[in-house]
């Protein structure tokens, strides 16, 4: 922020700037240079900075009416959904917020996967991107437990169970996250507070997110460090402002549609049982945005051992700054690990095709196979491809292609068939 | 922009199929016409009405819907009786009310402002009466299954003879749309079971589809006014985007960049 040497019009603005720089802030958000030949992908983290403050707010209201007691929860949701003043559209708002939530921030993560975001020297914002991860599966498993239905109860008693695979202890651990002997109303209790607790820590750490993005600045398509500011950049308001809005609203139109067109299709029939502890859903599944996990839990069969690679494939991507040995970012310029990006893409989406199917027969094997792959992509193609890989010559800058001429226009040229801009 | 929307499209479709089979078991149900589907879905006035008189008349003597009230029957998006409808309708059951001022526990009336009279006292008693099952309660029984309407009214009609080789116990009946094809509710329906005021022929079929409305509403009571807002906030989203569109591109046509 030092660089900017901006001094208030007024009097009193430069009065109080003195003693709290907060103008100086606005001056440095609003003339942030950005690259100028961000697209759309680099809208999601606007979108997602709606869907947090979006889940705040509704969650707020909820709490208001909502009664986190085993013997009310299911009722007061009911009377959320029927005597409230539009607590439906609240209520929908918010479940299917968290859909879109992760929708988005899947989105955002695999943009970074290929546009390489999370090399140096960004590691920092990608490490922090992954705890607010980490978080945002904690809250949203915590959130989809509070309605009290049956796949609520069942989750989390699956899901609290994976503690007692830990040796020695594990049994103790699972009793203390309790409070008690199963699933009840202690853990009930804590787990809304911890529903509540765990957004506002996401928001302090997507603020540094930020802060960290707003040191190096961000990346771009092409991948190459820029002048800041510079011919290849413009100021974050108005032209930022006014993309991410306009994809904003275009996200809001598929949100909207879900909320009240199908607001039910993202849940699971079952949570609209109440919770019973004496009858098991034929099927326990969590939510749609955790199935590849799931798929690798179960694909393994020691539990503790599946417990580790679950939470490995989560962690294995704070590690991947270091993982990934190519100097070049953009997978634009890197032809082989494009291919490698997609078939990780595949992956993935089968990995929670298959964490929806009973854990049997060709569903089982073909989760173990791209459980294996999973792991291959990012401790041996990634560290490997680094060295072995003919990259393409990178541009110079992001304007000079246009400006022609240069000695990389080959480069250039490829990049404008793969419609970059 | 084209290869963006090209790509987002494409991984939406994917997440889709996913969704589709995560929804799970691939039962042919009946279709009808639901008059609450769609953009512009509303409920038939007429359908919640004699599905009303259905689960009153045979329903409600084992299955509770204990998050209704009489008030409910004459709000709008319901089944909009009039107010003294709703009120006659409540002043016919009997409500257990009390203490009193004596301590003790009396009966009166019922009023709008009162839930639906629960069959059973408690869950115990429930399962008694039925041979160990309980009758779920009906609020929100359409939407805590996986077909919706379409199995409920499949499942209605859904009552023949067990194939040979199927053992029943007693009081167990083969529905082929029941999940494992056992139930222990026995088939409720049949032709002219009820006699419905407006002179609609009472047919099993028509009977199913008049009292799933009516549990599709009672699951959703907000229905309607979810779709007419929803109209107009995806309306209004759209011609502000389009707006927003063209104002970015004017900001942007500063630069040589397109958007």
């Amino acid at each position: 922020m030092s660089e900017h040497q901006y001094t208030p019009k007024s009097k009193f603005g430069k009065w109080f700037n003195d003693r709290l720089p907060l103008l100086t802030l606005a001056n440095h958000l609003t003339d942030y240079p950005t690259p100028k030949n961000l697209n759309y992908w680099w809208t999601f983290g606007g979108i997602l900075t709606f869907c947090l403050i979006t889940q705040i707010v509704t969650g707020l209201v909820l709490a208001m009416h909502y009664i986190a007691h085993a013997d009310m929860a299911f009722d007061s949701v009911e009377h959320i959904m029927r005597d409230v003043n539009y607590g439906w559209l609240i209520r929908y708002i918010h479940a299917n917020g968290a859909s879109m939530f992760f929708l988005a921030v899947y989105i955002h993560i695999f943009r970074s996967l290929f546009y390489g975001s999370y090399k140096a020297p960004r590691e920092i914002i990608w490490i922090i991107g992954i705890i607010i991860y980490l978080l945002m599966m904690a809250a949203a498993f915590m959130g989809y437990v509070l309605p009290w239905g049956q796949m609520s109860f069942w989750g989390a008693t699956v899901i609290t169970n994976l503690f007692s695979a830990i040796p020695l202890v594990g049994e103790g651990i699972v009793t203390w996250l309790w409070g008690g002997y199963s699933v009840d109303n202690p853990t009930l209790t804590r787990f809304f507070t911890l529903h509540y607790l765990i957004p506002f820590l996401i928001l302090g750490l997507v603020v540094l997110h930020i802060w960290a993005l707003h040191v190096p600045g961000n990346n771009n398509p092409v991948g190459i460090d820029i002048q800041k500011p510079s011919k290849d950049t413009v100021p974050f308001h108005p032209y930022i402002v006014i993309k991410d809005g306009f994809a904003l609203l275009m996200f809001m139109i598929v949100f909207a549609f879900f909320v009240f067109y199908t607001p039910n299709i993202l849940g699971h029939a079952d949570n609209y049982i109440e919770a019973n502890p004496l009858v098991t859903p034929a099927h326990i599944v969590p939510e749609w945005y955790l199935l590849p996990f799931y798929a690798i839990l179960r694909s393994v069969p020691d539990k503790l051992l599946g417990v580790i690679a679950m939470l490995s494939a989560i962690f294995i991507l704070a590690a991947l700054p270091w993982l990934d040995t190519s100097k070049i970012r953009s997978a634009v310029f890197r032809p082989l690990y494009r291919q490698f990006y997609w078939i990780l893409v595949a992956d993935v989406l089968i990995l929670g095709y298959v964490g929806a199917m009973p854990a049997e027969g060709l569903y089982l094997l073909i989760a173990r196979v791209a459980t294996a792959y999973y792991f291959l992509h990012f401790l041996v193609v990634l560290p490997i491809l680094g060295f072995k890989e003919k990259t393409l010559p990178i541009p110079l800058s992001i304007t000079e292609p246009i400006l022609g001429g240069s000695p990389n226009l080959a480069a250039a040229k490829n990049k404008e068939s793969l419609n970059i801009k | 922009m084209k290869n963006f929307l090209g790509i987002f499209t494409l991984t939406a479709l994917l997440l889709g199929f996913q969704l589709n089979s995560y929804a799970a078991e691939k039962v042919e149900y009946l279709k009808t016409d639901w008059s609450f589907k769609g953009l512009f879905g509303k409920f038939d006035r007429a359908a919640l009405q004699r599905g009303y008189q259905v689960y009153t008349e045979v329903c409600s003597s084992c299955h509770s819907m204990k998050y209704l009230s009489y008030r409910n029957l004459a709000e709008k998006g319901g089944p909009e009786f009039s107010e003294a409808q709703a009120k006659a309708i409540a002043a016919s059951f009997e409500v257990k009310d009390g203490p009193n001022a004596d301590g003790d526990m009396f009966t009166r009336p019922g009023k709008l402002s009162d839930k639906f009279v629960m069959p059973y006292e408690n869950v115990k008693a429930a399962q008694a009466a039925n041979g160990g099952a309980y009758p779920p309660d009906m609020s929100v029984l359409v939407k805590a299954r996986g077909g919706g309407v379409d199995y409920i009214y499949s499942l209605l009609q859904g009552y023949e003879d067990p194939p040979a080789g199927v053992k029943l116990d007693e009081g167990v009946y083969y529905n082929k749309y029941m999940y494992g094809n056992k139930i222990k509710m026995s088939n409720q329906l049949s032709d002219g079971l009820v006699e419905y005021g407006d002179g609609t022929n009472a047919t099993v079929e028509q009977m199913s589809k008049d009292v799933t409305t009516f549990l599709m509403w009672a699951a959703e009571p907000h229905l309607e006014s979810r779709h007419r807002m929803g109209f107009k906030a995806i309306v209004y989203l759209i011609i502000l985007t389009i707006l927003v569109y063209f104002s970015m591109k004017r900001i942007w046509s500063r630069i040589e960049t397109k958007v």
